[in-house]
């Protein structure tokens, strides 16, 4: 228990600061997959054959590669593509990007991919009967989707999206690959300074448990409130 | 564009695949005996063996894949009692690390998969056997496990899939995978977005087969 203090003494305040930091990525990662999904789930429910081709290769690609492969593409390729892209606006400068962006920007891409198939198929089990009334009524094409559209497709998308939720958390361990200090890394660190990697890897084994268990309680909660009147 | 490094990594990189597809294999085929043998234990009326296999499920889906390579090639050998054993052989080894963890998670996922399926066949089935006589036993074997692996074929199909990603964190205990390889490509050429379409390419490659081939399998032991 002495390796928990808080304090010099113990990784306490380590590990809880880098529980922080695992909650703020995945709660990064996912928002950035929102838009993705955002982008992605129009392309892929559109009728032009060229947007369906685009956006099929990005969930066929993400899911069908290994997240760590992605995100080494990230971590390696990350900083020369800015400077790239900085180069042709005259600044020639070394830009380093932070371990938090890169890792957030890495996983919320494959978190898009899944979020996209989620709200694809939300959509597309929504009664036609319902399009069709909503176009009776005389909505417009925003009105239509917000008001009749949209609440529908979140009550069916949101089981589906607790899946997509856990799957971002747990691969948010993969970042620890890149220096970002989260669970992983701050329990690799402190295996290492204390020669105690048993104790270390079952305790962040613990905390991931901790948080999926509450997360799915928040979820489930989400869910009942969603599914009001079914 | 770099033509000529992702012609050259193409060999280096293809004989790592070599490694990840055993790896895949090998995982599997454990992972179903283990699958297997938790999905039966929760069927189990007894509401401790039922509550134990419920518990190994929720663990091994709960955590990340890489908390579990870690815990049993760092984590378990700190464990003195552990070095004097035989079990010291496999333990030491990265590849065994790598395939107990793998085939420990693949197995918490099959046990979920093959449990929804049996709870799926009809009670009407089984009583048909049972009024033919049919012992328990057989009403099991031949019945009940066949129909269950024809239910469960799409959704294990997708957790092959899962898997052969999942391997990829071989490469965290010093195994030359796929991804090994092409991360040790990657930090001596820094040519990130070549070595990524072809390494990710082989990935894709693979996946299409394994897809093709569940379809095909799925086809073949359809009801009608």
């Amino acid at each position: 228990m002495e390796l928990l203090a808080f304090g010099d003494t113990g990784w306490g305040d380590e590990l809880f600061y880098a529980t922080l930091m695992t909650i703020a990525v995945s709660i990064t990662a996912m928002f950035i997959g929102f838009l993705f999904a955002l982008i992605f789930t129009p392309l892929k429910l559109s009728k032009n054959k060229f947007l369906n081709f685009i956006a099929n290769s990005y969930t066929t690609i993400i899911r069908g590669v290994p997240e760590l492969l992605v995100i080494y593409l990230f971590f390696f390729g990350g900083t020369g593509a800015v400077m790239f892209v900085a180069s042709i606006f005259g600044y020639n400068e070394y830009i380093e990007i932070n371990a938090f962006v890169t890792g957030a920007f890495a996983i919320g891409i494959i978190s898009g991919a899944y979020s996209t198939e989620v709200f694809r198929g939300a959509i597309q089990s929504i009664d036609k009967g319902q399009f069709e009334a909503a176009n009776v009524l005389g909505l417009n094409k925003f009105g239509k989707f917000v008001k009749i559209i949209l609440p529908q497709t979140l009550r069916l998308a949101i089981p589906n999206l607790s899946n997509v939720w856990q799957i971002t958390l747990k691969d948010t361990s993969l970042i620890s690959v890149t220096g970002l200090v989260e669970i992983m890394r701050q329990s690799y660190i402190a295996a290492g300074s204390t020669r105690d990697p048993l104790f270390f890897y079952s305790f962040a084994a613990v905390l991931y448990l901790v948080l999926t268990f509450v997360s799915m309680k928040l979820i489930n909660r989400l869910e009942t409130k969603y599914s009001r009147g079914y | 564009m770099d033509l000529e490094l992702m012609i050259d990594s193409l060999p280096k990189l293809l004989n790592a695949a070599v490694i990840t597809l055993k790896l895949l294999s090998v995982s599997l085929i454990i992972g179903l005996f283990i699958g297997l043998f938790f999905a039966i234990l929760r069927l189990n009326k007894n509401i401790f063996i039922n509550r134990f296999a419920y518990a190994y499920s929720y663990i091994f889906r709960g955590t990340p894949l890489l908390v579990q390579i870690f815990i049993i090639y760092f984590g378990l050998g700190q464990i003195e009692y552990l070095r004097s054993t035989v079990l010291w052989v496999i333990l030491k080894e990265p590849y065994w690390c790598a395939i107990i963890a793998f085939s420990l998670n693949t197995g918490a996922y099959t046990s979920e998969i093959l449990r929804s399926a049996f709870q799926t066949i009809k009670p009407g089935i089984i009583e048909a056997g049972k009024s033919l006589g049919i012992s328990n036993k057989v009403i099991f074997y031949k019945i009940q496990i066949p129909i269950a692996i024809r239910q469960s074929l799409p959704a294990y199909g997708n957790e092959i899939i899962l898997m052969m990603k999942g391997t990829s964190l071989a490469s965290t205990v010093t195994l030359m995978d796929l991804t090994g390889v092409a991360k040790y490509i990657i930090s001596t050429t820094f040519k990130p977005i070549e070595v990524f379409i072809v390494a990710g390419g082989i990935y894709l490659f693979m996946t299409f087969i394994i897809h093709n081939v569940i379809k095909f399998l799925e086809k073949k032991y359809s009801f009608n």
